[in-house]
């Protein structure tokens, strides 16, 4: 039974790996707020300086992007651990589209309710954070799902700036045992694992915002 | 034209010094120009409906009240607060501090309630009162309390807006409004959105509210019976002016403008 021998070590990656995806996604969420609420309510400035953010992350590779981190950085005298280095990296992209998630969420509400808050004289943040975000969060919960398990997949690519996650230990096993197949399978079903366990979190989590929003999505009609 | 008509407040409303006053408004969309040096006045305390053929101008006059419009030339008081200051800036020419100080004079029921769906009834009427005019949970709940036994609510304060009827929104939404005391309360088309026969319920509400003696009214509607029992004054709107205002009997039964007369046709069937 090989593949039993193999499974320290890759245990010992897949442990590298959730730690830089949930890290990434803890951030990246911060920066996706940030940069969404700017680019709706900022002014020309901060929304301006929010859409280049928001375009250039999305608009280069990740792969580039961590090698840049990575090789370049220290160039000019910044230079952080591999880990650090790939979490930085993978938040700003995941921050990145997950801003054009709270962006469309936010523009989602309907006009109506900013103009009831209005109305009711509320201030912009109150009308914000009050109003505003508790629906659109609601809205926003299925494509971050989607983003979280993006993120765990992306996540491999750190393997390639010497991180020994998942896909590097693999890489390692295969290149010491020529043993493909079984190598690949079982880091497959790793990913698969952990993504199945990062779906249910969201879930539980929609559910939880669900609640505390505690209205049917009729409401919106 | 006749003297009695058209842009004069009459003589009830000239008595008092108004509580709004329009003079020589104009707004425009683009190149649509909605309000044409525009002039109403209303006394405190009067009730003024606002009918006339869609898109003559009588919504758009409640929501440049309620700061949700801008408009471009003449002015408008509030309680002799004038909207635009000396340098204000941006659409509004004020500062958002005297924006925030004209609305506490204003509050605005909308065709579709607008409630927070997010929200209990209860909230949807504390959160105004606790968060803007500072009233502590308890005394913000017992304001509430007090609104809803009056629309007659009370039992549904924790229910939420999806599990009420449109016309328990609509009166939710009234106490909502009246929670934050305004002087002037602005109703835009109230019971449009609403099945025939729940407009009974919400009618119900706005004439109680009308035998409010210091509340001030001016109430968007299509509903001409109602409009003809509860107000003091009734303005009839074409193309962005007033064409033709006066007491609601005389309106109702001896228009003098041909353009009145029409429409009151069309409506009344």
């Amino acid at each position: 039974m090989d593949w039993l021998t193999y499974l320290p070590s890759l245990a010992q990656g897949a442990l590298v790996t959730a730690w830089i995806t949930l890290a990434s996604i803890a951030i990246g969420a911060a920066l996706a707020f940030a940069a969404g609420i700017a680019r709706v309510e900022g002014g020309r400035a901060v929304s301006t300086l929010a859409l280049c953010y928001t375009e250039v992350f999305r608009g280069t590779s990740l792969l580039v992007q961590l090698f840049w981190l990575y090789y370049a950085l220290p160039l000019v005298g910044l230079s952080f651990d591999p880990v650090t280095t790939g979490i930085v990296g993978l938040s700003l992209h995941v921050g990145a589209y997950g801003s054009e998630i709270v962006r469309g969420a936010l523009n989602a509400v309907p006009v109506a309710q900013r103009e009831a808050a209005r109305a009711l004289n509320f201030g912009r943040v109150h009308t914000l954070m009050r109003i505003c975000l508790p629906q659109a969060i609601v809205e926003m919960m299925p494509a971050f799902g989607n983003l979280a398990i993006e993120t765990l997949k992306l996540s491999s690519l750190v393997s390639l700036i010497s991180i020994a996650d998942l896909t590097f230990r693999a890489q390692s096993i295969r290149n010491i045992t020529l043993d493909s197949a079984t190598v690949y399978t079982l880091t497959l079903v790793g990913y698969f694992l952990m993504s199945l366990v990062l779906m249910l979190a969201m879930r539980l989590i929609e559910r939880m915002v669900r609640r505390g929003a505690a209205f049917p999505r009729a409401a919106h009609a | 034209m006749n003297k009695v008509l058209a842009q004069q407040p009459d003589a009830a409303s000239a008595a008092a010094a108004p509580v709004i006053e329009f003079r020589n408004v104009t707004k425009r969309f683009g190149a649509l120009t909605v309000l044409d040096d525009f002039n109403f006045a209303v006394a405190p305390g009067e009730k003024v409906t606002l009918i006339g053929p869609s898109g003559s101008g009588k919504s758009t006059v409640l929501r440049i009240l309620m700061t949700l419009e801008p408009f471009q030339e003449g002015q408008l008081t509030l309680a002799g607060i004038p909207y635009h200051e000396p340098n204000g800036k941006g659409p509004f020419r004020a500062s958002d501090r005297h924006l925030h100080q004209i609305r506490s004079h204003v509050g605005m029921v909308f065709q579709s309630f607008n409630l927070f769906p997010h929200m209990s009834v209860l909230r949807n009427v504390t959160e105004a009162p606790a968060a803007v005019l500072g009233l502590s949970r308890a005394e913000a709940e017992c304001r509430a309390i007090d609104l809803l036994r009056m629309v007659g609510l009370a039992d549904k304060k924790d229910h939420y807006p999806a599990q009420l009827s449109g016309g328990q929104q609509q009166r939710v939404a009234i106490a909502r409004a009246l929670a934050m005391r305004p002087r002037v309360l602005l109703f835009d088309e109230p019971t449009s959105a609403l099945d025939p026969q729940l407009v009974g319920e919400v009618l119900g509400v706005i004439r109680n509210l009308a035998s409010e003696h210091d509340l001030t009214m001016l109430l968007v509607t299509h509903e001409m019976r109602f409009a003809r029992e509860v107000s003091d004054r009734v303005c009839f709107f074409d193309k962005g002016r007033i064409v033709e205002e006066g007491e609601p009997e005389r309106i109702f039964t001896a228009p003098a403008e041909p353009r009145t007369r029409e429409f009151l046709q069309s409506v009344l069937g």
